[in-house]
């Protein structure tokens, strides 16, 4: 059961303008993946674009595995092309996943735009948690059918106010925060642009809340080998591939 | 099939390395590659003491190949000795230890401390462009390689010595010919080539270190030909490193006078890349009807044919 294998498009279809869902069936038998985890995934036939582009698992289906991909640049705008039928290579899943919250902690995921690829196995998986999820828009507001039928506490955000409270995600997290009597044991998991994080993180420092944030780098190997994407931690760096992708929210430097 | 070749007194199984960097200290292949496979694993750069590395962006794609400036992060010599060297001793490959110093005497205390330690060789990294002290002026500067290599052969009794050039130089054979002129066992080519690349949105650049190492497909060419220049100015064994990705790769670079190659970049678009060049070696001698590896070393033909529009 190698984690290095071939794969069939069974689907690759578009969920906005910018924002596609690959569906794909491994054509061995893999490696299960948790909440947390990522792929990477080969984005072209060619030596251009050369690697192989990282992409966190939304959610297993049967025997096929699922992502979300925005269109960013070349090697998005290739893999948006594939159609269904087409094989490609893949490495997973890697990375370290969530970890489980602990006992009697209420775990509040927090998604900024695709960022709810990470957490949304993870929102699947736990019966008792808050999810507040923001986007710039309506439109980017992905998964919404599913994530409704999931848990009524759920708290969307946009910041042009085209769907659920308006503001970004810090101002309604505070918000959110206040409403709650003090001393609540809530345990952040939260995935989304580094601004997002980062105001995440000043809002756990702030009130003492224990949290965990999924980081997004450059990536070249995936698995541990290249080095090449070093998250800063007070700690010294940290693979964002192997010891992380996900990392205790107060271990982060910020830049 | 007869794949064996000598890097001087060192017998490797087939000519397939990996390329330091690239492979870590072996076990981040472990699910991947069966380390037995390998003609020699050539471990990630060690220093003296553990490097932090440079801040991210660390890597960016460009066409065909990638830049990096990691800033030669490791562990260091101890944790190197302690922690990643008894795994790679289970296995039956060859381990070449790769080291980089910012003085002659850190060089020396590196291969002394190796020599004894149970690795097979040392590869002397005198061209690493992502550090400002140290590496590059000795891949640079004929007079002090030589004094450099002359030094450590000197410090050394059990472990085979290579170094590991610049391609920032004008004459690569002048340089290959420095190092064997030294007492160089072997010399392995090319390392990166120094290069960046510009975000135009953000008008900065796109790694944190601004300037970084080229790899990948897109320096084959130019790796191929130092290569070759090199194997035709010295007698010890030349090593091919630059933009192999699969088997042919590595036959083009045996042809031009390589003894071995090393896997680099290619690792990371196919962790298992060194297991199917040495499958696909074997391929190509089969299809050739070639019994012996050496044959195909140095096999270049003077000219190429009329008319050639197969390619």
């Amino acid at each position: 059961m190698s984690r290095y294998f071939r794969a069939k498009i069974t689907e690759n279809s578009s969920l906005n303008s910018n924002t596609f869902l690959l569906t794909v069936k491994p054509l061995v038998h893999v490696a299960a993946p948790k909440p947390g985890q990522f792929y990477m995934i080969e984005a072209g036939d060619s030596y251009d674009p050369l690697l192989k582009r990282p992409f966190s698992y939304l959610r297993k289906r049967g025997d096929t595995l699922q992502f979300l991909y925005a269109i960013r640049g070349k090697g998005t705008s290739l893999l948006k092309t594939f159609t269904e039928g087409k094989t490609i290579n893949m490495i997973g899943p890697l990375g370290n996943g969530y970890p489980q919250p602990p006992e009697g902690m209420t775990p509040l995921l927090i998604a900024g735009g695709t960022g709810i690829a990470s957490i949304f196995s993870f929102c699947e998986e736990l019966a008792e948690k808050y999810v507040l999820y923001g986007a710039k828009t309506k439109a980017e507001i992905l998964m919404m059918n599913e994530l409704g039928k999931m848990d009524d506490r759920l708290i969307v955000c946009t910041d042009d106010c085209s769907l659920g409270r308006e503001g970004m995600v810090d101002k309604v997290l505070n918000d959110f925060l206040d409403s709650r009597r003090p001393g609540g044991s809530f345990v952040i998991y939260a995935c989304g642009p580094s601004p997002m994080l980062r105001a995440v993180s000043v809002i756990a420092a702030e009130r003492g809340i224990l949290g965990y944030v999924s980081v997004e780098e450059r990536m070249g190997c995936g698995f541990g080998a290249c080095l090449g994407c070093a998250v800063k931690t007070t700690h010294g760096y940290k693979r964002a591939c192997k010891e992380g992708p996900v990392f205790p929210i107060q271990d982060i430097v910020w830049i | 099939m007869d794949l064996n070749v000598d890097i001087g007194k060192l017998r490797l199984k087939n000519p397939v390395m990996t390329a330091s960097g690239t492979f870590g200290y072996g076990e981040e292949y472990k699910e991947f590659v069966d380390l037995n496979n390998l003609g020699a694993v050539v471990v990630k750069g060690i220093s003296l003491n553990p490097m932090e590395g440079n801040p991210s962006p660390r890597i960016c794609e460009t066409p065909c190949g990638m830049l990096n400036a990691i800033g030669l992060q490791n562990v260091g010599l101890e944790r190197f000795l302690k922690e990643k060297l008894p795994y790679l001793r289970g296995f039956r490959t060859r381990i070449i230890v790769n080291i980089l110093g910012a003085s002659i005497d850190e060089y020396i205390r590196l291969s002394e401390a190796l020599d004894d330690s149970g690795i097979d060789a040392i590869e002397l990294n005198v061209s690493c462009p992502n550090v400002k002290k140290g590496g590059i002026s000795f891949g640079t500067d004929r007079r002090i390689l030589s004094k450099l290599v002359s030094k450590v052969k000197q410090a050394v009794r059990s472990v085979v010595v290579i170094v590991k050039l610049s391609p920032n130089v004008s004459d690569i054979g002048e340089f290959a010919k420095t190092a064997e002129d030294a007492g160089s066992d072997a010399v392995s080519l090319i390392n990166t080539i120094p290069g960046m690349a510009i975000d135009i949105e953000t008008l900065r650049p796109k790694l944190a270190n601004i300037t970084g190492g080229l790899s990948g497909p897109a320096i084959k060419p130019i790796a191929l030909r130092m290569v070759w220049e090199a194997a035709r100015a010295v007698r010890i064994p030349v090593i091919g490193i630059g933009g192999i990705v699969n088997a042919g790769d590595a036959v083009e670079f045996l042809l031009a006078g390589a003894t071995a190659v090393q896997v680099g970049t290619g690792n990371f678009l196919n962790p298992r890349a060194t297991m199917e060049i040495i499958e696909g070696i074997q391929t190509y001698l089969k299809r050739k009807k070639i019994r012996d590896i050496k044959k195909v070393i140095g096999g270049l033909h003077g000219t190429a044919p009329d008319h050639n529009l197969n390619n």
